[in-house]
């Protein structure tokens, strides 16, 4: 989609028009979908420059809302329609199985780079036998804790949830006598979206409780430990989380975090770089560890998240846009995404880049969080994940609001799983 | 078309016969695009219920008859068990919530919005900017206002929450949004705040076309102004009313953006909407969608039915 002047100026530059015409010959123009958050589109302006010189093709970022859930109906419905407007999608991780059939097999156009990412993302971007989708970035949630306060009160960093709970109240309650009355222990995403699945895999995960629908197959989520994980969540709300946790996405929660009213906060790695920056009242305050676990010593979970770049079948210039996803996932873009926007490489080797380490110490201990990253059950339930996870995320929802006991619902969601599985996922 | 019309044919019935077919084609753009944008789906979508169509696979699906809207099967046990849509308790408390929202919003709507066009009928001072000023709630898009509605419901740092604390009508943050009890509270009060300036542009166009007359004759008979409201106005201002009623149901019985932003996926305010277009597009079940928007359409054309049929009756009952 050339703008009439760009013709216009075209027309008028005859002498350029003999020189150009040779190079405009097979440059083409990509359009790329992408979620926006913060400076997401600037920065991958920036980023295809050097690509846009070396092959003469240009690309156009077509921006979409944040929310996974609103990206992935709009891709649906374009994709359903044979869409070729658009060239390259970016893909949320959960993705891979429902959209498979619309996209390009990756397989034999990255057999010499697919080495250098984590085994456990390229599986999780396989299905069937086909890579649907290259790696791009990845996330894995931490946990955020105030450095100052701990120290004020002289309490450790958590390692268990229940450990997690006593620090909060107290420091929740000192806080509060001391003047603060809007100090809350701990924020979380707690609304009824994919976000609240996220966060409950962690509970009953680090508790033992498995991870709803396990690899194969079989439906796991009724069990003592899930249980006890959800009584412990409900005992928040309202007491160390405020009420309106349960309309909680990530930006609410940060929020509240980020204007220095809460002790611990559940978040991605974005919320880090936020939280330093010059306007925020808690720069420099807070660090991040891995999410505690539901016993002593034991387990810690984080839910792997993280976005990656499919090529359409239906797009025209399949040639360019491969080879656009191709720089976009190597080396040097992950580690100019990693320093300037704290974006967690798929990479195993920048981990260890001596550059990252400096400037972005975080990623580095970030490593700790990924490599006990736990995976939402996308793969085993293939096509029916989004149902899944909605019929969890509401079982969830409504034990924390108190509509039914946590026994009851998740005896109920057993029950529906089970209907919707049918003989097989 | 200049053949033989004016030999067979009597100069009246022919003249006539031109203007049916000029009227026609001057219709036939507008019915032509009628029929693509809004007959052709609706028959589509109604033909896609009675398939298995899935998303991934447009033009696969095959013919299953009624199973989307309910099917059984009867085990060996001599247990029966049912499936599809007019047994799904999801559906019908979408049902419910809509049905309940549609009553509460437009019944509030209505007495608002007349009382607002009543006080903007009346002379005074500054009418035009007033009239002007209380569209602006209608004339914010719905995703903008709904968004605007979020923020200041947020329970910690929500303008609501701070101005009833401060006041002392509470004496906790309430968490708006979030409670399954003030989540269709909230919906509401963004949709009347939303559309009450709409229903009192309508009763307002209603009330000017009262003669004055009638009310000077009143008020030289010396009736009483609230005898007149009754007795005058309202029986005058009917016609419009009714029409405002009708848009405003349509309207409400069909909301998905307000829901859709404000409290997404909260099982006290899911809409019949919402619910067919997480089943369409979200879980993979296209023809469950469909089956649930055809029911969807087919409440609608019910309630308007009976809604002009009531409607008229009772306007009978008033001319006799």
């Amino acid at each position: 989609m050339k703008k009439p002047w760009q013709y216009v100026n075209a027309s008028f530059l005859a002498v350029s028009i003999a020189a150009s015409a040779i190079h405009t010959a097979h440059a083409e123009e990509i359009v790329l979908v992408s979620g926006a958050v913060g400076k997401d589109i600037e920065i991958l302006k920036e980023i295809v420059k050097p690509w846009e010189q070396k092959t003469g093709h240009t690309l156009t970022v077509f921006p979409m809302p944040a929310s996974t859930t609103d990206q992935f109906a709009q891709y649906r419905l374009w994709l359903a329609a044979g869409n070729a407007d658009i060239d390259v999608f970016q893909t949320d991780v959960i993705w891979a199985p429902q959209l498979a059939n619309n996209f390009v097999d990756l397989t034999p156009y990255t057999k010499d780079i697919i080495n250098q990412h984590f085994p456990s993302i390229i599986e999780s971007q396989t299905s069937n036998g086909k890579l649907v989708a290259l790696p791009f970035f990845t996330d894995a949630p931490a946990l955020y804790y105030r450095k100052d306060l701990l120290e004020k009160y002289q309490k450790a960093a958590p390692t268990t949830w229940q450990e997690l709970t006593a620090t909060a109240k107290e420091i929740q309650t000192k806080e509060r006598q001391a003047g603060n009355d809007n100090m809350w222990g701990f924020v979380w995403q707690g609304n009824s979206y994919e976000g609240l699945t996220c966060n409950a895999l962690e509970w009953v995960k680090s508790f033992g409780g498995g991870q709803i629908v396990e690899a194969d197959g079989s439906i796991s989520i009724n069990n003592e430990k899930a249980i006890e994980a959800l009584k412990l969540a409900k005992s928040w709300v309202g007491n160390i989380s405020p009420a309106g946790v349960l309309a909680y996405q990530e930006e609410d929660a940060r929020g509240v975090w980020q204007t220095g009213n809460a002790v611990f906060m559940r978040n991605w790695p974005y919320a880090y770089a936020l939280g330093n920056m010059e306007t925020s009242t808690i720069k420099d305050q807070f660090a991040v560890m891995p999410l505690p676990s539901g016993t002593e010593n034991g387990p810690s979970a984080a839910t792997l998240g993280g976005w990656n770049l499919a090529v359409s079948s239906y797009s025209t210039k399949k040639d360019a846009s491969i080879s656009l996803i191709k720089f976009l996932a190597s080396e040097e873009v992950q580690k100019y995404q990693a320093l300037q926007s704290s974006r967690l490489p798929t990479i195993m080797s920048l981990y260890d880049d001596p550059d990252i380490k400096q400037q972005q110490p975080m990623i580095a201990q970030w490593k700790d969080v990924f490599l006990q990253a736990v995976p939402r059950p996308s793969a085993p339930t293939k096509i029916k994940y989004n149902e899944v996870s909605s019929k969890f995320f509401s079982a969830v929802h409504a034990t924390l609001l108190g509509s039914g006991s946590a026994e009851e619902n998740l005896e109920v969601l057993e029950y529906e799983l089970e209907e919707l599985k049918g003989s097989r996922w | 078309m200049f053949k033989k019309h004016t030999l067979t044919n009597s100069p009246i019935s022919s003249l006539q016969q031109q203007k049916q077919r000029a009227a026609f084609w001057f219709l036939a753009p507008m019915l032509f695009v009628l029929l693509c944008v809004a007959a052709w789906p609706l028959l589509r979508s109604i033909y896609f219920s009675f398939t298995d169509t899935s998303l991934t696979d447009l033009y696969g699906g095959e013919w299953v008859g009624f199973k989307n809207y309910l099917s059984w099967r009867t085990l060996s046990s001599g247990r029966t068990i049912y499936s599809g849509t007019l047994v799904d308790p999801a559906w019908w408390n979408a049902v419910w919530n809509t049905v309940k929202f549609a009553v509460v919003s437009v019944t509030l709507e209505t007495i608002i919005g007349l009382m607002v066009a009543l006080v903007l009928n009346a002379e005074f001072k500054g009418r035009g900017l007033v009239r002007a000023a209380i569209l602006i709630p209608w004339a914010i898009p719905t995703i903008v206002s709904a968004k605007m509605w979020a923020w200041m419901f947020n329970d910690q740092f929500g303008i609501i929450n701070d101005m009833l604390l401060t006041v002392g009508l509470i004496d906790h943050k309430i968490a708006w949004t979030a409670n399954l009890d003030t989540a269709m509270l909230s919906v509401l009060i963004v949709d009347i705040w939303k559309t009450t300036p709409f229903m009192a542009l309508l009763c307002l166009a209603g009330l000017q076309m009262i003669p004055r007359d009638m009310y000077e004759s009143a008020k030289i008979d010396g009736i009483h102004p609230i005898k007149v409201f009754f007795q005058v106005t309202l029986p005058l201002v009917k016609p419009a009313l009714m029409v405002a009623v009708i848009f405003r149901t349509l309207d409400a019985l069909r909301m998905f953006d307000l829901v859709y932003v404000l409290t997404p996926n909260s099982t006290a305010t899911k809409t019949m909407s919402i619910i067919s277009r997480e089943n369409l597009i979200e879980f993979d079940k296209f023809a469950y969608g469909s089956a649930q928007s055809t029911l969807l359409f087919a409440i609608i054309a019910v309630c308007v039915a009976l809604y002009i049929w009531l409607g008229k009756l009772d306007l009978n009952g008033d001319q006799s």
